[in-house]
């Protein structure tokens, strides 16, 4: 018997060409033409006027020998990734698991929890500096203290963190809640028949059954993680100990100074970080699906 | 369940292109406001790019340009931070004719690169109204004019006059009776200083009057234009002078906006605070008559009070204008005194830039600041407005902030920025 080909009309093939094309065009376009771009910009020095000039990776050398911010960013951008994973995620799945417990008004909770979701984090960030202002702010007028919460660049990262992790809590326990109500009760039961304790039970036999879950939820932490900006440029532009990788390059690209090509060594790093994330999530995906 | 959903699935895809395609085409025309036209002589449309995007300097602008009657005016008002981050785009884009701009290295880095229109005629005609100090500031590099100043306002330290007089404090004229009324303050249970460096800026205007008032003006052009290092001992004795006065400052100063500490002015919680003279806005209309002033003392005597810093705000032709004669008839028309005036009236926080201008109509604040100005021989424009914008807001704010969060660490902080300016003036 003949291969079976597949006929395709004309109205499919200008289906196909616009779908694919569109998408193709704007993948090059948007994605990795700019990609490319910043990569080759990145050796060079130029100002976005004058002419471009190619000085090989002395960009890279100014960033790490001479330039104070970037390894705050650096630490800034780890922190943030450490705090939301070994934190804020964990405490949004205990929020969760306590929430399917049926508790009285766990609406009531669930709600408040999840409330900071809808808020943009640029919100969350006049938000906090109402709360943490020195002279003004809610914290410092309730507890007496005369602490300089934004100001002081050893805490501002805390803080700031904590109240990044306010919002990404409820997000992570609205997933996490959603995936309990969908394990199977019986597991559970039967898992308490062979004597397993409550903690044993969840972490033995409720837990692994979220992978597919914690695999979300891992990516979206990774996601929120690398692209913090919002927040911290709404409270300081980013400066004074709340530098991150992202506001760093906005400075120097896009503000006044138009250092392109330093700006551009920066996302380079950025980039690098984040396909290191995903190249990982990807390579685990395909093993998975083989 | 099997019911024929009456759009098929690649209809949806084609909306969700569509859908997502629109907005990027949309996004590609920029925010071309058109904004009110107005007048209708002999010399065409003239476009206005403005960056005075707040109520009084909006209002000011439009009442200045319905006065021109020689051409057709249009002005597209931008968020004035916005319009300042993406002067080079705008200017290698579309700009306008006319374009609102600052003085000194701010507009020659602009001329330089070719961006700018020489206006040296109009200049021939308005130079009698202007000081020689106005032209310097609108000269580039070439030594020709690129710029008509239309208003400026001068820094100053600022105090409540009815918190002075019960308190019997005087101002002081050199660093030590500054020192000697700061302690007394604080005896008294004030803050002496007000301080906020939040936004990154504000604490350049300290360092830049310490700086003139210790080595003076020339040396602070000169270090603002990368020929000097900043590792100099000069510069670190600037530091020095300024640790020292540190605990007369208001603590927790990164944490604040100058708004905030003008309030605290306005309330009374501190004595004094260096700011320019927009820190009236702050005030409630019935006390800004209590809000005076001092230039900040002498420091070397070698220089006194010569100097001050004194951003001044005017209009510029882009390269790229399409109606260079109607745009230069309207610079002509900024730089009358009577265009200033009324300027000057709206706002009270702007003092104008012609000698010609009729200072009968300021307030007892615009008058004293006039007088303040024309003391000084030499105006400075302010740190980020005299050096490269590379420079200023990628180095010197993060290290300014950095300084006054940590005073005592001068020379790694020094040593570093001059590393760093090192890479950017090469």
């Amino acid at each position: 018997m003949a291969v079976k080909t597949r006929r395709y009309s004309a109205r499919d093939v200008t289906i196909l060409v616009i779908g694919l094309g569109v998408a193709i065009v704007v993948n090059v376009g948007l994605v990795w033409g700019p990609t490319l771009a910043s990569v080759g910009l990145s050796g060079t020095a130029w100002n976005g006027i004058g002419p471009i000039e190619w000085v090989g990776g002395r960009n890279y050398h100014d960033l790490a020998a001479e330039y104070p911010p970037f390894w705050s960013a650096v630490r800034n951008n780890v922190l943030w990734l450490a705090f939301l994973g070994l934190v804020a995620t964990p405490f949004g799945l205990f929020c969760a698991v306590l929430l399917d417990r049926r508790l009285r008004l766990s609406r009531v909770y669930q709600s408040a929890l999840y409330m900071p979701v809808v808020l943009s984090l640029a919100v969350v960030g006049f938000i906090a500096q109402l709360v943490y202002s020195s002279d003004y702010g809610v914290l410092n007028a309730v507890t007496g203290l005369g602490v300089d919460w934004l100001g002081d660049s050893s805490i501002n990262i805390w803080v700031v963190m904590v109240a990044a992790a306010w919002r990404h809590v409820g997000y992570v326990m609205i997933i996490y809640l959603a995936g309990l109500k969908a394990v199977d009760p019986a597991l559970k039961e039967a898992a308490a028949i062979d004597g397993a304790s409550e903690r044993q039970a969840f972490f033995r036999v409720v837990f692994p059954t979220l992978r597919p879950i914690n695999v979300i939820v891992l990516v979206i932490t990774v996601i929120e993680a690398l692209r913090a900006f919002d927040i911290v440029y709404a409270i300081n532009k980013g400066r004074n100990g709340l530098e991150l990788l992202s506001v760093l390059v906005t400075e120097n690209i896009v503000g006044e100074a138009s250092r392109i090509g330093f700006g551009s060594a920066i996302a380079v790093i950025l980039l690098v970080i984040s396909l290191a994330f995903i190249v990982t999530y990807l390579s685990q995906l395909f093993r998975e699906e083989r | 369940m099997a019911q024929q959903l009456p759009i098929s699935r690649r209809h949806v895809l084609l909306g969700a292109a569509a859908a997502f395609g629109v907005p990027a085409v949309l996004t590609g025309c920029g925010s071309d406001d058109p904004g009110p036209a107005s007048g209708g002589g002999g010399l065409g449309t003239v476009t206005i790019g403005s960056n005075a995007s707040d109520e009084i300097p909006k209002k000011t602008l439009e009442t200045v340009v319905g006065g021109f009657k020689q051409a057709t005016t249009k002005i597209n008002t931008v968020d004035h931070n916005t319009f300042q981050e993406n002067i080079n785009r705008y200017l290698r884009g579309t700009p306008e004719d006319v374009f609102t701009w600052f003085a000194g290295y701010r507009m020659q880095f602009f001329a330089e690169q070719g961006l700018a229109v020489d206006i040296s005629d109009v200049w021939r005609e308005i130079g009698g109204d202007y000081t020689q100090a106005f032209k310097d500031q609108s000269t580039g590099t070439d030594g020709k004019q690129y710029f008509v100043p239309f208003t400026y306002y001068p820094w100053a330290v600022f105090y409540r006059k009815s918190l002075w007089r019960e308190k019997g404090y005087e101002p002081p004229a050199t660093l030590d009776e500054l020192t000697a009324l700061a302690r007394k303050m604080r005896a008294d249970g004030l803050i002496p200083i007000a301080f906020a460096d939040k936004d990154g800026w504000p604490a350049m205007g300290t360092f830049d009057i310490l700086n003139m008032r210790m080595n003076g003006y020339d040396f602070h052009v000169s270090l603002m234009g990368g020929k000097e290092s900043w590792t100099d001992p000069r510069v670190r004795q600037v530091f020095d002078t300024w640790r020292g006065l540190m605990e007369f400052h208001q603590p927790a100063a990164l944490g604040r906006t100058w708004q905030e500490a003008g309030q605290s002015l306005a309330q009374k919680k501190t004595g004094m605070y260096l700011l320019g003279m927009f820190v009236a806005q702050q005030f409630p209309e019935a006390d800004r008559d209590d809000l005076d002033f001092f230039t900040f003392p002498e420091i070397n005597p070698t220089y006194g009070t010569d100097s001050i810093d004194a951003p001044i705000d005017g209009y510029m032709i882009s390269a790229k204008a399409r109606n260079v004669d109607g745009a230069k008839a309207l610079l002509k028309h900024f730089a009358q005194a009577s265009s200033q005036n009324v300027a000057t009236k709206l706002d009270p926080g702007v003092l104008a830039a012609s000698s010609e201008a009729d200072t009968s109509g300021y307030s007892a604040l615009q008058k004293r600041g006039a007088e303040l100005v024309s003391k000084a021989t030499h105006i400075a424009q302010f740190l980020d407005r005299d050096t490269r914008p590379d420079f200023a807001s990628t180095v010197m704010i993060p290290s300014l902030q950095s300084f006054v969060g940590e005073p005592d660490e001068i020379d790694s902080l020094l040593a570093s920025i001059e590393k760093q300016k090192a890479n950017i003036f090469r």
